[in-house]
């Protein structure tokens, strides 16, 4: 179909920023995006009746990953490594 | 004000809601979606995302991005006793959060149970009192007979008292002929003994006793001869 209503996973590499400047970068567009996003991740891996630890344990990792990426600075540096 | 955002658009979602899925998206390793497998199978087989984290892990590790310091060991021994724990007590704590759900949903369809069973004795009640309209032409007849017995009743209560009103009245005359007959009859014998007393003078008087002697003396004389 046409560029502006296909998902991510259906546009090709080369389209990308094209694809990027047709979506709502506006706060209710983004905050919009957000709240979809996230209530498909919850239909899929929370909202059903036998879950498994892939819920949180998925919404866990991506937390670490993310305070690592923002604590790099710090542990990076040779005086935080030498301190301990 | 203009409202122009459309209202009730789509139908009206009554029906019960859909179920849960009975099992969430499938996750290998309990980290990594299933659809990363599926997203790197056509070009690289089945090891390839393996190979691909590998080859991250060690390229992470090798450039110092991610650096070993006291949190890794930390993290390792948390990261172990997390996975233990989950390995050992993950059934007993599914097969408890299903039953506290099964308790929950055992509770809703006891109410649903209820409501059904109640508005069904509900139609049955209305089925019987529809059932019983159809008699009311009985109950109308019957009604009707009961007003035409009583007026019947009334009728003769009053045909009864006519009836003795009138004999009383007959009785009272004639009872007052039988006694007007009886007093003439009674008064004219008075008059009649009045008289005839009053006609005997005392000289009839004394030769009627005279011959009622002769009499009683013959016949005492025939009774002794009879003796």
């Amino acid at each position: 179909g046409p560029l502006s209503e296909r998902r991510l996973m259906d546009v090709r590499l080369g389209e990308l920023p094209t694809w990027l400047a047709t979506r709502d970068i506006s706060p209710q567009g983004l905050l919009g995006g957000v709240q979809k996003a996230w209530s498909s991740y919850h239909d899929k891996y929370i909202n059903v009746r036998r879950g498994g630890p892939a819920g949180i344990s998925m919404l866990l990792a991506g937390y670490c990953l993310l305070s690592y990426g923002w604590n790099y600075q710090h542990i990076s540096k040779i005086s935080f490594l030498l301190s301990l | 004000i203009l409202h122009s955002r459309p209202l009730h658009t789509t139908q009206q979602c009554l029906a019960p809601l859909p179920p849960l899925p009975e099992k969430g998206g499938e996750v290998r390793h309990g980290l990594i979606p299933e659809e990363f497998f599926q997203f790197l199978y056509p070009k690289t087989g089945v090891t390839g995302p393996y190979m691909l984290g590998t080859g991250l892990l060690l390229y992470l590790l090798s450039k110092e991005i991610y650096v070993v310091n006291h949190e890794t060991v930390a993290g390792a021994c948390i990261l172990s006793i997390i996975i233990y724990g989950i390995k050992k007590y993950g059934a007993d704590v599914a097969a408890f959060a299903d039953r506290l759900n099964e308790e929950k949903i055992a509770k809703v369809a006891a109410v649903k149970n209820e409501a059904i069973k109640d508005l069904e004795t509900a139609i049955e009640e209305e089925k019987k009192e529809q059932w019983r309209v159809e008699g009311r032409s009985y109950l109308f007849d019957a009604k009707r007979n009961n007003i035409a017995m009583l007026l019947e009743a009334n009728y003769r209560e009053r045909l009864l008292m006519v009836y003795n009103e009138v004999k009383k009245r007959l009785d009272y005359q004639v009872a007052m002929q039988n006694l007007k007959r009886q007093k003439e009859q009674d008064h004219m014998i008075q008059w009649v003994e009045k008289n005839v007393v009053q006609s005997i003078t005392p000289q009839q008087q004394k030769e009627s006793i005279a011959k009622c002697i002769l009499d009683l003396k013959a016949l005492s004389k025939s009774a002794q001869a009879a003796v």
